[in-house]
């Protein structure tokens, strides 16, 4: 429930899957500008309608951090045309389910219904799409909300806070540094004014990528998105998405957390790396298999061999790669020491690891066995049309286009052995990473 | 949002008029099992579910079912751990192995094109495990590790608090991994034990969706499950929620205080169940929409989210929630539940409150029926329920036919504020501890 997705995070084997229709996809514009896609999945009666806002917590102002995730909660206060709380009902007495998610590179907005009532949902969407009525009371008392949030999914949770120190380290400049629900006392700054600014800039038909996927027809799906979202006034003169870069890095960073109800000490390293560019996904693609490689799974993978079958220095191993991001995104790798085993002989174990693996290379079988899942996976995707939804928003609002999302499965056969000891040697360098400790307290664990 | 509670109740799998045809086979073998051919997609969703669970985890044995279930993936007859795991990966099959305290499930899936070397793979996990002593130890310190992170968890201590208030020695009062001595005390013969005394034909419920047809499911089954004992260990004895009224505050340093909150509930055998199911449906069980949270975080801002749940085991019944707020805000959120609790006792629902419910819950039925893997979940939880397939197009009607007069006799019998236990994790301010 207005949840927030965090799509570095990096543990447990996070693979990418890759993206490929279930059934037929229909791409549109219309003349405001907003970018419609229908998938077809005529096996249920259902729909699941999403919108896609191609801005997120990495577009925020300076001091603004949070405003991202605020204004989502506060676009289900209502409209001139709706009271507050009336979107979520509406869908609630039909049935259906609704929710929005904010990330760095996009806020999305989604219900999940009976196919025919689709047109419902648009005129509900696109009405609050322009048309947002807040009042200083419903603000204050979200503002609390989400400042029970954060206690909730961050400040309650010693990993969560690792993380948010991990990604302030590894982005120096780029905001993909600032958590995406915003440090705490920014949070508690925020107004009324500060989201309805970021409102009336980025809530708009061309900034937005309608989804539409399920038992529809397109053209059914695009003469009613014409009528509920065509009239929208677009916001002129938004420009390009430029954010602050990353300078060069040329020192291996590390850090220590300590925190008392850490009961498990682990180690993450997480390295700046490529992310699926349009027209040039190669290179993402190496990494996706890389991140399988070291850490897909405990019992076959470079890590899991070395770190929990050969020997019992880890209970857990895995890695991680986030390839759809609209810039630089992060290849990171976990290791979850054994008890009585330091984070300092894990981390030495873990080097020697990689060490080993950039002389000896990619296991030509294992090689095969992850072609192999990857290529199923697309077969096991077609189960899931709102996964297939999801992949398609993902990517339209983080650089990429239809045609990337279609070519995405070829590109990830087309991998070799050579291409990913050749990302390998690109990315996993000291000098681009983070190293963190989670400790219990300053040493525990650690020596 | 996560899951906030341990004990999952089966009742929102309770599918109405979905269009799906099930088709009820017993295979060669004798063993009963429901299909959904789906063709269109070249792969099958098999989910097997093994009543008792973790429940018939042997006195002293705490966690042995859930250790013996880690190791079923971690080496078969010929195959060791990484032999088992690269047989599979080449096949892209996928196993889960998972148990809680009224089951043990296996979700598997496989392609269409590689199904039998698939199938016999799950067969080898499931009736030829090796339990190598290597690989006992492996995942008996994933299971410590994860043991430990409880201990600092406050959801989990709020949870375990909980329970062994509300059931004490029976098996719903312990978590069901066991703690830190009692994995720590296990050995391989308690993991050979605990296997016999779960996976058994006797016990077993399967649903298959997906490119396949009854005779071939047939076979499937016979291949996977013939090779498993007849009967397991004795179903444990049924308990009732024993928690006396009161609050018990465990300390525990964070900004925030978690309180798991309720008393005795309704199951799913009792006539008055379905009205109890709406009821939980407008009162904390439907997310945004409900009277509690739209009292304690949309009116007062008093927490991220609460919600309540009917638990209907298999041995108990009980009505829990669950919130999480910042220390000094605990004693008003507690006062606000305790106010609607009395609330709707007292006075009910009203006809709009029960029309939209009713609205809801019968429109969103159909929606859940999803893909090939949900539905293969729904129909083995529909025949571990005892319902029959029929079932299916019925299940709405009943909840149409809840009156607003059953609806508020049932809310004056079910919810009693004088009851209500609170556990609550925390530094809370101006709670105070009844004992």
């Amino acid at each position: 429930m207005r949840l927030i997705l965090m799509p570095l995070v990096l543990v447990a084997g996070l693979l990418t899957t890759p993206a490929q229709a279930a059934g037929e996809v229909t791409d549109y514009t219309l003349d405001n500008g907003m970018e419609v896609v229908v998938i077809e999945d005529h096996r249920a009666p259902v729909v699941v309608h999403m919108v896609w806002y191609r801005t997120g917590s990495a577009d925020e102002p300076p001091r603004k951090s949070g405003i991202a995730h605020f204004l989502e909660h506060l676009m289900f206060k209502g409209t001139d045309n709706m009271e507050p709380g009336e979107l979520s009902r509406v869908v609630e007495a039909n049935g259906g389910s609704d929710n929005a998610f904010t990330s760095s590179d996009y806020t999305a907005y989604y219900q999940r219904v009976a196919a025919d009532r689709l047109g419902l949902m648009m005129r509900m969407e696109a009405d609050r799409m322009r048309d947002l009525v807040l009042s200083e009371e419903d603000v204050a008392t979200e503002r609390d909300v989400i400042l029970e949030e954060r206690a909730t999914r961050t400040d309650s949770e010693p990993a969560a806070l690792f993380r948010e120190e991990l990604r302030a380290a590894l982005y120096r400049n780029h905001p993909y540094g600032t958590p995406n629900i915003g440090w705490r006392h920014e949070i508690a700054a925020l107004d009324r004014d500060d989201a309805l600014a970021f409102y009336r800039r980025y809530y708009a038909p061309n900034n937005a990528v309608l989804v539409v996927a399920g038992d529809v027809e397109p053209e059914a799906v695009l003469a009613l998105a014409r009528e509920h979202y065509g009239p929208l006034v677009p916001t002129e003169g938004l420009e390009a998405r430029v954010r602050p870069q990353e300078p060069p890095s040329r020192a291996p960073l590390r850090l220590t957390y300590a925190d008392p109800r850490v009961a498990q000490p682990y180690l993450i390293r997480s390295y700046l790396a490529p992310e699926r560019d349009s027209g040039d996904q190669e290179k993402a693609a190496a990494l996706v298999y890389l991140a399988e490689v070291l850490g897909g799974s405990g019992a076959t993978s470079v890590l899991g061999r070395a770190l929990e079958y050969d020997s019992q220095i880890a209970v857990h191993t895995s890695a991680g790669y986030g390839a759809t991001s609209l810039d630089t995104t992060s290849f990171g790798l976990v290791v979850v020491p054994a008890d009585g085993v330091s984070l300092d002989e894990a981390e030495a174990a873990m080097d020697a690891t990689l060490a080993e693996f950039m002389e000896t290379g990619v296991d030509p079988e294992q090689f095969a066995r992850i072609q192999m899942q990857i290529r199923a996976s697309e077969i096991y995707a077609l189960d899931d049309v709102g996964d297939i939804a999801d992949r398609y928003g993902r990517a339209l609002t983080s650089g990429l286009n239809v045609a990337d999302v279609e070519a995405w499965p070829e590109v990830l056969q087309a991998v070799t052995p050579e291409d990913v000891m050749a990302v390998a040697a690109e990315v996993l360098d000291e000098r681009r990473s983070v190293t963190g400790w989670l400790v219990t307290e300053d040493g525990e664990g650690a020596q | 949002m996560k899951h906030l509670l341990l004990v999952l109740f089966c009742l929102i799998a309770l599918p109405a008029r979905a269009e799906v045809e099930i088709q009820e086979i017993t295979s060669p073998g004798g063993i009963d099992a429901w299909l959904v051919e789906e063709h269109s997609i070249p792969f099958v969703a098999l989910e097997l579910r093994f009543r008792g669970g973790a429940s018939l985890d042997a006195p002293g044995k705490r966690g042995a079912i859930n250790l013996m279930t880690g190791l079923l993936e971690e080496g078969a007859g010929e195959m060791d751990a990484r032999a088992f795991a690269e047989a599979r990966e080449a096949l892209a099959a996928s196993y889960r192995f998972n148990v809680g305290d009224d089951s043990l499930s296996v979700s598997a899936r496989f392609l269409t094109e590689n199904r039998d070397a698939a199938v016999d793979l799950l067969r080898l996990a499931l009736v030829e495990p090796r339990f190598d002593a290597d690989a006992v130890e492996r995942v008996r310190a994933q299971v410590m590790s994860s043991l430990k992170s409880r201990e600092t968890d406050p959801d989990a201590i709020a949870s375990d608090t909980f329970n062994r208030l509300a059931y004490g020695d029976h098996p719903y009062g312990s978590y069901y991994a066991g703690t830190l001595d009692s994995v720590a005390a296990l050995t391989r013969d308690d993991v050979v034990a605990a296997k016999a005394r779960v996976l058994a034909r006797d016990r077993v419920y399967v649903a298959a969706v997906g490119d396949i047809d009854a005779e071939a499911l047939g076979a499937l089954i016979d291949e996977v499950l013939g090779g498993l004992p007849d009967t397991g260990a004795p179903m444990p004895q049924d308990t009732s929620f024993a928690a006396t009224p009161g609050v018990t505050v465990v300390e525990f340093g964070s900004p925030q205080s978690v309180a798991m909150f309720g008393h005795d509930g309704i199951g799913i055998d009792d006539p008055d169940f379905f009205a109890a199911f709406i009821l939980n449906t407008i009162f904390g069980g439907s997310g945004f929409n409900s009277r509690l949270m739209d009292e304690v975080r949309e009116k007062r801002g008093l927490t991220y989210g609460i919600r309540t749940y009917l638990i209907d085991g298999d041995h108990a019944k009980a009505m829990l929630g669950m919130v999480s707020t910042v220390n000094p805000r605990m004693a008003e959120t507690i006062a606000v539940v305790r106010d609607e609790w009395a609330r709707i006792a007292r006075d009910g629902i009203t006809a709009e409150e029960l029309a939209k419910a009713k609205t809801y819950l019968t429109g969103a039925y159909p929606l859940r029926f999803d893909g090939n893997a949900p539905i293969a979940r729904i129909l083995v939880g529909m025949q571990m329920d005892g319902y029959p397939t029929s079932y299916v197009a019925t299940r709405n009607d009943r909840i149409e036919a809840v009156t607003l007069d059953e609806a508020n006799r049932v809310a004056a019998r079910i919810y009693r504020p004088d009851e209500l236990r609170f556990v609550v994790v925390g530094q809370p301010e101006g709670v105070e501890a009844t004992e």
